[in-house]
């Protein structure tokens, strides 16, 4: 496992990355003069910039290790996260919701909450928000020092403390413009080293035919029907669970995975809509998830693929004799896929680039949420409950206090996350807790102006619960009682993981959906129109896009991006 | 200077993508592209890289050379 030899070369080209990563942040920390800037950067970021960064911040160590891991699991399906998923929620955020975020002017989506509710909501989702980030750093930091125990040969400890240090200088050098511009690079770098791999992985499956054909093979060791093509269509065999290797059926693909997880994730996480907030008018906030969608739809080319080569090739070898090996238990060990192939495929040089390319996907992972930490912190907790009334330079220093402090705490989670076999299904998991609730609450909060503050934080406690409930309830075939489930009892079996989460967060959604609308029946709304105005879509003035030329208007490159992921739906039917 | 990050991104991609086009050119036949299936990744690499660092530094230098360019959108 660790016979790979790392050259001289390789390891200059990490240094210029990390000198680069560094001075860009010392260059922008001239520009960050009051803590606005450093927070949110002062909106003034153009559009294909957060566009990349939008995307990018989401291009981190999860969808690098686990979309590879998930592609030789299940196959193209995985491909649903994009097409089904991802696709339409960034649609939709850029075109509907978004003129309430950048038009309320609120710094954050807790801030949001505060204006069109009350101060109990936005105080849960602040906690449940910064308590999220903590966890998703922590993984992220964890996969990047297991990378370089794996990769260099180097302590888990020490890799632990390097990465920390380097998040902890350059964020705290350039603050969010800082995260943002590494992420534009990062994203290039993703590109520029998976490429090569993908390249000559192919070519040793003998072309995507070749991998069509051995992917058969593994759908026939895999007992199911004929003509074993599970593996290479998205939506043939989504009829019934046990037809299709993810174990689920399209109802539960739709609903839990396409509406309520994707519009949940990329609509109400502030990480991803924080980038979108930094950009320097309407319009070019509107157009950041449209921007990013474009790239977004072709990633799986990158990052699912090799993972279904991976597969292809375990079932029969090639000549390059790469195959996923098996961990102690029998199983194949599917999470190390892609930094494994890395190693296997590409010889000192680009194996430099790759290399860097996941560790750059590391720290943007961990930069983007402790600086989204730092903002939720410093704002809607520190700021709102600890000490009120401060200078505009207390709150700055505090910004910095809360960067160190949550890379520390973060440390501590990378340690919580090595515990866990799975990290894709845990942070899964935390999704259908704190994002599929939030998103029927905002769903109700922007579009129906009857919904109440007092509803809206029970109907969140209450998504909460049906979440918590759920997972007690139930468990994935296989697993056993505790942190997987069914520690409540047993009601019900899912075929997956990934069904259970599904089926959370579709139970969560739909219980803070119902509690929100009876609550708010019984309730006087507090809020007089004017109060809601620009936070509701009713009360909200349309926005007229005088001067932006009709074919860079949100409506068409919405409708432009939909039809794609359309295509993309037939083609790999 | 405005802050372009087209600049940072050409200076990297050229540095790196120079670098390796040397290293494949010096590392011709040699048994580390076994790996590889025998293709010198290096240099195909390696040179797209440097293409595109070099189009994104053309691209920042010209913007630059405009001065500010009038991009001012409406904001609401």
């Amino acid at each position: 496992m660790s016979h790979i030899q790392v050259g001289v070369i390789d390891y200059l080209i990490m240094a210029i990355y990390v000198l680069f990563v560094l001075g860009i942040g010392w260059v922008l920390k001239r520009y960050m003069k009051t803590s606005a800037d450093f927070l949110t950067s002062g909106k003034s970021i153009p559009a294909w910039i957060t566009g990349l960064a939008f995307i990018s911040t989401n291009l981190g160590a999860l969808e690098v290790i686990g979309m590879g891991a998930s592609g030789a699991k299940y196959g193209i399906a995985t491909c649903h996260f994009y097409w089904v998923g991802a696709i339409p929620a960034m649609v939709f955020l850029g075109v509907f919701m978004m003129p309430f975020y950048y038009g309320s002017k609120a710094r954050s989506v807790p801030e949001y909450l505060k204006l069109r509710f009350n101060e109990k909501t936005r105080a849960f989702n602040a906690i449940s928000f910064a308590v999220m980030t903590i966890f998703a750093s922590g993984i992220s930091m964890f996969a990047m020092s297991k990378l370089m125990q794996i990769l260099l040969g180097w302590d888990f400890n020490l890799s632990l403390v390097i990465s920390a240090i380097i998040v902890l200088v350059y964020t705290f050098l350039g603050g969010l413009t800082s995260a943002i511009y590494n992420e534009v690079l990062q994203f290039f770098l993703i590109v520029a080293g998976f490429v090569p791999l993908v390249f000559i992985a192919l070519k040793d499956a003998g072309g995507w035919t070749g991998v069509q054909e051995r992917l058969h093979m593994v759908a026939q060791q895999a007992g199911f029907s004929q003509p074993f093509d599970q593996w290479t269509r998205g939506w043939a065999h989504m009829g019934s669970p046990g037809a299709n290797p993810m174990g689920v059926e399209w109802f539960g693909l739709i609903f839990g995975l396409g509406f309520v997880l994707s519009f949940g994730y990329w609509c109400t996480n502030f990480l991803v809509v924080q980038r979108a907030m930094a950009a320097k008018s309407m319009s070019a906030a509107r157009n950041t998830p449209l921007i990013g969608a474009i790239p977004k739809m072709f990633i799986p080319i990158l990052v699912i693929l090799p993972g279904m080569i991976a597969m292809a090739l375990t079932a029969h070898g090639g000549p390059g004799g790469f195959a996923i090996p098996k961990l102690p238990d029998g199983t194949l060990d599917y999470n190390n896929t892609i930094p494994l192939m890395l190693g296997h495929y590409l010889p000192s040089g680009v194996l430099g680039l790759g290399l860097t390319a996941l560790m750059a996907s590391f720290m943007s992972g961990m930069a983007g949420n402790v600086t989204a930490f730092n903002t939720v912190w410093t704002y809607d907790i520190y700021q709102s409950y600890l000490r009120p009334g401060q200078s505009d330079k207390h709150y700055l220093a505090m910004g910095k206090i809360a960067t160190v402090f949550g890379i520390i705490v973060s440390m501590g989670a990378a340690y919580v996350a090595a515990s866990f076999n799975n990290i894709m299904d845990f942070l899964q998991l935390i999704f259908a807790f704190v994002n599929a609730p939030l998103f029927a609450t905002f769903l109700l909060g922007m579009f129906w102006k009857r919904a109440t503050g007092n509803a809206a934080f029970t109907g969140l406690l209450s998504g909460t619960l049906a979440a918590a409930l759920h997972h007690g309830l139930t468990l994935p075939a296989g697993a056993h009682a505790g942190i997987k489930g069914g520690w409540l009892g047993m009601v019900h079996t899912y075929p997956s993981e990934m069904a259970q989460n599904f089926w959370a967060a579709t139970f969560a959604w739909t219980a803070c959906f119902v509690v929100t609308i009876i609550i708010s029946m019984v309730t006087r709304q507090k809020k007089s129109d004017d109060e809601l105005k620009g936070l509701v879509y009713s009360l909200t003035p349309r926005i007229k896009e005088t001067g932006v030329p009709w074919y860079s208007q949100p409506a068409t490159l919405g409708t432009i991006v939909l039809a794609v992921a359309v295509v993309l739906n037939i083609i790999f039917w | 200077m405005q802050s372009d990050i087209r600049f940072p991104i050409g200076l990297l991609f050229t540095i790196i993508g120079v670098l390796i086009t040397i290293f494949g050119l010096a590392t011709r036949g040699a048994e580390i592209y076994a790996r590889s299936l025998g293709i010198n990744i290096n240099i195909y690499s390696g040179i797209c890289l440097t293409v595109f660092g070099v189009i994104m530094l053309v691209m920042a230098i010209r913007a630059q050379k405009k001065g500010k360019k009038p991009v001012q959108e409406k904001s609401l």
